[in-house]
């Protein structure tokens, strides 16, 4: 294995020998967990434990919630309050999922943004990049699938939405509606699909998961300087990291249980606050409700989605030069995937050699402006779409792309970078001082 | 210094738009009434909920339905709190179910669930307590709902005290002015007067301490495991708070020889 040098596993007894040479599981391990870790990895690390956390967590709720809940219209929304008030801790099981998605989209936001800043994403860590984009995909779809099935009226119309999205693909997105959907509208076939696909996706989800870790135990991990770690012995690589077990396992496991007292809380004590009261009432195709609103996680990408109108001259001359196979519809289905494929390209739109936004001057503050940029969408994302809320989505929307096809691509050949430490050591050693054993008395 | 004044001016746009959509509402109010149940340590009063339930079962019943609680809940702890033979008089008294096998109505017994009741053509108040939102924003930013709450019991009881009087005849149906209700007019007649209903224990029976008492009863209603989820909230986030400590102080000293002393 490539990578950075250190101890690997030596069977020592008969019976170690013996399992090693037909199924090397143990040595598999072993260099799993004790990867060499940078050893100034700041808290803004921790969320990668939290993300495989929340994966197991609504993988163990929801194959529990399964065995009481049924996939059809008639019954589905009875099942759940069945689940809420006849199941023994049903209303916990059901609220922990329920949020558990939450936490999941909360942790996985840092985690990208994370990654923005300090440019994880920048070679040779592309392809854990775009491994870590596909999950975040699945993410999504399973997500927006999970929240069809307690058959409220958010989950019916937001499906009818969403799914209308294929819909304004040219010439085939009826055909792909109809093939999505199993029939003309969201019906019982829709339901049965989407509780199928909502079963299967989370287990691509932790297949993409050991993917996107292997990846990264390949290249080893960035960290917050983004200088790579020494790699020409042991004893120099020794000087940059630590051991992933037990240094960073109790790291993450102390911010794991931090963030689990706030997630307990929220769950125990205001569970349906990120929740919708609209997906209370049975799902009625009769009955639409005054606004269609999608969960708090896809709104910065819905805004995205709602911002390209017919009155965009943007939206009118793609119009124009495609002979209007590219109406404003499809425009802005588009801009919505295209503002996920946008992140998915950074690791080549991003020009500059230096990694992290650390040493970055100007790079920092268009950062800054696009997390800001990214809460105003998710604000805007849950507005009707009216004057003046239009408006602000169509510049947010443009400054979300302006960031990745032409800032990033810019600032690389425009920026001065600052001075950068050498080494991860000195880093290290500048914010918390040499170990006690190097250090002289008189310190 | 551009991008700084590119901040402030993002920030003075995000804000501009809430100044107008603070003048423009205010069409629908609901009262922040004080309930029993709000906050983390919040729990149902017993009593009242009682008091909700003779008045959903003598007044609201006649046209509503709670077809997802079923009457067992009850007498269930943390609720109602009835006892056994109290649900069995109850159910047996007051509803009847359709039984298949003898092919007509018999006693409802207390496994059965409260009727379902759409002869009106109202709405079922199993989860009218969490399907309403009281409050809103600001903003459509929900920073209220996180202080207040949802508020889903405070719209019920504004909405059975917003009654102004007034009414209006619309292709052939009464409605009723009211203030809580979304576009200001009903087509409910005001369900609660005073006196409507004589308390056992001579409790207050104006329409103010009514409309909260059957809020009540309605938030128990869509929400019967209110009291365990606080507890197992309480026990979760003390257990954990002793794990992080725990884990810091083992943290701490994990990483102690590694990082020497700072300077």
């Amino acid at each position: 294995m490539s990578g950075i040098p250190h101890d690997h596993y030596q069977p020592k007894t008969n019976g170690e020998k013996w399992l090693n040479s037909r199924l090397p599981i143990v040595g598999l391990i072993y260099d799993t967990i004790m990867i060499p870790t940078p050893k100034n990895l700041n808290w803004w690390w921790i969320w990668g434990i939290i993300l495989a956390f929340c994966l197991a967590l609504q993988i163990v709720t929801g194959i529990v919630l399964v065995m009481h809940y049924t996939p059809h219209v008639d019954l589905a929304f009875a099942s759940i309050e069945h689940i809420m008030r006849n199941v023994n801790g049903g209303h916990m099981l059901r609220y922990l999922h329920m949020n558990g998605a939450s936490l999941f989209f909360v942790a996985v936001y840092i985690h990208i943004f994370r990654g923005l800043f300090y440019g994880s994403y920048k070679a040779p860590r592309e392809i854990t990049w775009i491994i870590g984009m596909l999950i975040y995909l699945c993410m999504m779809g399973t997500a927006f699938m999970g929240y069809v099935l307690p058959w409220g009226q958010m989950s019916f119309w937001g499906a009818t939405v969403i799914t209308g999205l294929f819909g304004a693909i040219p010439f085939i997105g009826e055909s792909i509606q109809t093939w999505l959907l199993g029939g003309p509208a969201v019906d019982n076939a829709t339901l049965n699909r989407f509780f199928s696909l909502h079963y299967l996706l989370p287990f691509v989800i932790a297949a993409l998961v050991v993917v996107h870790i292997w990846a990264f135990h390949t290249t080893g991990n960035n960290n917050p300087t983004g200088v790579e770690v020494r790699r020409g012995s042991k004893a120099e690589a020794e000087k940059d990291t630590l051991p992933f077990w037990p240094y960073f396992v109790i790291k993450d496991l102390f911010a794991l249980a931090v963030v689990l007292v706030i997630f307990w809380a929220i769950v125990g004590f205001m569970p349906n606050y990120l929740g919708h009261p609209d997906n209370y009432i049975e799902a009625n195709p009769l009955v639409t409700p005054a606004h269609i609103v999608p969960e708090w996680y896809f709104l910065p990408f819905y805004a995205i989605l709602r911002a390209f109108t017919g009155e965009v001259w943007v939206v009118q001359f793609a119009s124009f030069i495609t002979g209007g196979i590219i109406d404003a519809k499809f425009f802005g289905v588009l801009a919505m995937f295209g503002a996920i494929i946008a992140m998915a390209l950074a690791p080549w739109l991003d020009t500059s050699s230096v990694r992290s936004g650390k040493y970055r001057p100007m790079f920092k503050w268009w950062f800054y402006l696009l997390i800001i940029d990214f809460f105003a969408l998710m604000w805007l994302g849950a507005m009707p779409a009216e004057e003046p809320y239009a408006t602000f989505a169509l510049i947010g929307s443009a400054y979300w792309f302006a960031y990745f096809f032409v800032i990033l691509p810019i600032l690389g050949v425009i920026e001065k970078p600052e001075a950068q430490p050498e080494t991860i050591e000195e880093d290290f050693n500048a914010h918390y001082g040499k170990a006690d054993a190097e250090a002289t008395p008189a310190e | 210094m551009f991008k700084k004044l590119a901040i402030g001016a993002a920030f003075a746009l995000a804000l501009a738009p809430a100044a107008s959509f603070a003048a423009g509402g205010g069409e629908q109010h609901v009262e922040d009434y004080q309930f029993s149940f709000e906050g983390p340590f919040g729990t149902y009063d017993q009593n009242q909920l009682q008091r909700g339930l003779q008045i959903y079962t003598e007044v609201c019943a006649a046209c509503h339905g709670l077809k997802y609680v079923p009457l067992r809940t009850l007498s269930d702890e943390g609720g109602v709190g009835l006892t056994e033979d109290q649900v069995r008089a109850y159910a047996a008294e007051n509803f009847t179910v359709y039984d298949p096998e003898l092919d007509d109505d018999r006693p409802a017994i207390p496994t059965d669930h409260f009727p379902e009741n759409t002869a009106a053509g109202a709405p079922d108040l199993s989860m009218m307590a969490k399907a309403r939102a009281g409050f809103h924003g600001p903003y459509g930013l929900g920073l209220n709902q996180l202080f207040r709450g949802m508020g889903g019991a405070e719209y019920i009881a504004s909405l059975l005290n917003g009654y102004t009087g007034h009414e209006k005849e619309e292709a052939g149906v009464i409605l009723y002015e009211n203030t809580a209700f979304p576009g200001g007019w009903i087509s409910m007649a005001p369900p609660l007067s005073d006196e409507l209903v004589e308390f056992a224990d001579g409790h207050a029976n104006d329409v103010e301490a009514m409309s909260q008492d059957v809020a009540a009863f309605l938030m128990w209603a869509a929400e019967p495991k209110m009291m365990a989820r606080k507890q197992a909230g309480f026990v979760g986030v003390i257990f954990l708070t002793i794990l992080s400590v725990l884990l810091y102080l083992t943290n701490k000293r994990l990483w102690a020889p590694v990082k020497g002393k700072k300077g």
